[in-house]
């Protein structure tokens, strides 16, 4: 790496507040972006034993419908940032609900007798073909697209903090929206339903749970978290491409696996952890920040092997 | 027997009907070869470069003096080495092609190199810039059309300096390509002592987030972020920088001269610096030629910014399977003497590497949502200003 300038307060040791202060907020924005996808596989994995791989692509798709819905609201003259950012987010998480369930319905169910590789590939193949969807048939889909900046773009400068009121604003929902889903879990019959799906089939089906019901409904949660979690991808960003959905997938699989398959708490954990190991892995490490996800893989396999189920042991599963 | 006869009259007709080119002496037929990323983050790029070479084999199937009749086999490297490989052995492999226009991306060009020299097909890049292409061996089944991205870093470094800027941070993707134009920017600044690095950092080519690289770099507070890298991940960087309220100017490579780039970020793309070797397209001695036809054509994508080079390389493989036929030693013979050959991008002379001298750099500013020459611009005249320009 090349030289400081002589005299530069910019090192990494004596960093200030306000910088540590930005690496925080950077951190915390991936990690919620993670962590909402990695509990779209934990709520998958923990009703149906299955790792749904086009989850991601469901972003993107997801991130691309709202986009879409902007251009059509402004073409039909909406103005409104928040009616426009409202329409949008009920338009896409609706969609990809209904996305979600098509998948469960046609594609994964059937294959429940069928060895889990099967899901897997299967659901692998389809994120590509959703994947090349995007690209072929959106409007020029091979190229970055700007993404509207819906939310109000206040922002004060706290010395090399930039704290920005649209990044409060979309901590503030994903917050709201990961205890909405604690919440529906926990504190609702559907959420008792779904607990009781997750931790035995059968002797939920014997108490009158409709499965596939129960099946359909999980996934369509996911999807539509999958959905929010594109459009603040978008937000966040103000660029889309047909590709972001494959590498959040991966990171988002990969939070869940450590934060423990099935536990939505372990999802969260495993978001924020991937989040923080990737800003780590840029700031502190002395070599180039080209080797941050090699690090954050890197601390991801070793906690594997040392919690091969998790960091928070999965309390539902029945296996062993 | 006159069934028979019948037959075959229908069938000559129908053949006629479903192929209305086919002039009335058939011609031999002739294969050649287009390689360039037709899918993914750079595709505008290689389908504006696509467009480009089937233009240059249609105007030369309607050509009446031509001998041959040509046909486009087009493969797709996706912009990635390992595609990259295969589809090169794919092309290199089939006798029936004869030549090939190939490659945008530098990783996948660097990459299939000793792929053509294996099976001795003579290629001319079309659109990579890394100078080891033509110069790390001396293969003379390698040529390239356009120039190298040792020139345009010199030109680069040179406007950064001549600017007054003193400090500048350098991102660049960690493929060959990135790590290439970091090298040649590095010494060209350097070697004008006028302005450090203070800081360089390696990013992946598919990477979406730069916060974290990009807060580093917002502490180390730099005049001018260099990007050696293309157009998708120079959209977000450039994107990002804005959130964290970086006000730098954003100095670019001809790795982000695309339409896509400017689409990908509206007003934000104003002040965006970049560099390409040759004359932009409008200037070049056969530009206006190359624009109308390829307007006529109405393909769905833009030329972009190699879709002249690629005209051109394709232009000269079938000039030179013209001359000396369709055979791959006398092709790669013809090609080892060519002098001051005309074309629309300028006269062209291959050195010993088979590399064309591109001597002309331009220089451009995005203003208005377009790329200009920065000596018409509105920012060298000084009406308009660069963050922190004198």
């Amino acid at each position: 790496m090349a030289g400081r300038v002589p005299g530069h307060d910019g090192g990494d040791l004596d960093m200030d507040a306000g910088l540590l202060a930005q690496y925080i907020m950077n951190g915390l924005m991936l990690g919620m972006m993670y962590a909402l996808v990695a509990v779209g596989f934990t709520l998958f994995f923990g009703v149906l034993d299955v790792i749904k791989f086009s989850h991601g692509d469901v972003l993107t798709v997801g991130a691309f419908a709202a986009l879409a819905t902007y251009v059509g609201l402004h073409a039909a003259g909406v103005n409104s940032s928040w009616l426009d950012l409202l329409i949008m987010l009920v338009l896409s998480t609706l969609a990809m609900a209904l996305l979600g369930m098509g998948i469960a319905r046609y594609l994964v169910m059937p294959l429940r007798s069928a060895p889990a590789l099967n899901t897997l590939l299967i659901t692998l193949m389809l994120g590509t073909v959703l994947r090349e969807s995007v690209r072929l048939f959106y409007p020029q889909g091979a190229n970055p697209k700007p993404f509207p900046a819906l939310l109000p773009r206040a922002s004060v400068d706290l010395g090399g903090f930039n704290l920005r009121l649209d990044n409060v604003l979309m901590l503030a929902a994903g917050v709201l929206v990961i205890l909405g889903i604690q919440y529906l879990l926990n504190r609702t019959k559907l959420g008792l339903a779904i607990r009781a799906v997750a931790q035995d089939e059968e002797t939920a089906r014997t108490m009158g749970i409709n499965f596939t019901a129960i099946v359909l409904i999980t996934f369509a949660i996911g999807s539509g978290l999958a959905a929010f979690a594109g459009v603040m991808n978008g937000l966040y960003y103000n660029e889309i491409n047909f590709g972001i959905g494959l590498y959040l997938g991966v990171i988002g699989f990969s939070a869940a696996i450590i934060g423990g398959l099935g536990s939505i708490y372990g999802a969260i954990l495993g978001g924020f952890l991937f989040a923080g190991l990737q800003t780590i892995g840029t700031v502190l490490l002395p070599f180039a920040s080209a080797y941050k996800d090699v690090f954050a893989f890197a601390v991801v396999i070793a906690i594997m092997a040392w919690r091969p189920t998790g960091l928070i042991q999965e309390k539902i599963s029945e296996r062993v | 027997m006159r069934k028979t006869c019948r037959r075959m009259i229908v069938g000559i007709a129908a053949l006629a009907f479903a192929v209305p080119t086919i002039a009335a002496e058939a011609k031999d037929k002739v294969k050649v070869g287009f390689i360039g990323p037709l899918t993914g983050g750079t595709s505008a790029n290689g389908l504006g470069g696509r467009n480009s070479a089937d233009l240059a084999v249609r105007l030369r199937n309607a050509d009446p003096k031509a001998k041959y009749e040509y046909e486009l086999v087009v493969l797709d490297d996706e912009c990635k080495p390992n595609v990259a490989v295969q589809v090169a052995t794919k092309m290199a492999a089939d006798k029936d092609i004869i030549a090939g226009a190939t490659h945008y991306c530098s990783a996948t060009a660097i990459a299939t190199v000793d792929t053509y020299h294996k099976f001795g097909f003579p290629v001319i890049v079309w659109g990579a810039v890394l100078p080891d292409i033509t110069y790390r061996n001396k293969y003379e089944e390698v040529h390239r059309v356009n120039g190298t991205m040792i020139n345009q870093n010199d030109a680069n470094a040179e406007l950064i300096s001549k600017l007054g800027y003193k400090t500048v941070a350098v991102i660049h993707d960690t493929t060959d390509y990135g790590k290439g134009h970091n090298e040649y920017f590095s010494k060209s600044l350097a070697k004008i002592g006028k302005a450090n690095i203070v800081g360089t950092f390696g990013v992946t080519a598919e990477q979406q987030d730069f916060s974290s690289e990009l807060t580093k770099i917002k502490a180390l507070n730099p005049e001018v972020i260099y990007f050696g890298g293309l157009t998708p991940i120079g959209v977000r960087i450039r994107a990002q920088m804005d959130k964290l309220g970086i006000n730098a100017v954003f100095d670019g490579t001809s790795g982000i001269v695309s339409d896509s780039y400017i689409q990908g970020l509206g007003p934000l793309a104003e002040g965006t610096l970049a560099f390409r070797e040759g004359a932009p397209t409008e200037k070049l001695p056969g530009g206006k030629f190359f624009i109308e036809k390829y307007n006529a054509q109405k393909y769905d994508n833009p030329p972009e910014a190699y879709g002249a080079f690629a005209f051109a390389a394709m232009d000269m493989i079938l000039d030179t399977i013209e001359k000396v036929g369709p055979d791959r030693k006398k092709v790669i013979a013809a090609l080892a003497d060519v002098k001051d050959r005309d074309s629309i991008v300028g006269k062209i002379t291959f050195d010993d590497h088979g590399q064309n001298t591109v001597p002309v750099i331009t220089k451009y500013v995005v203003q208005d949502g377009k790329f200009v020459e920065w000596d018409d611009s509105d920012y060298a005249s000084g009406k308009r200003k660069l963050p922190g320009q004198k």
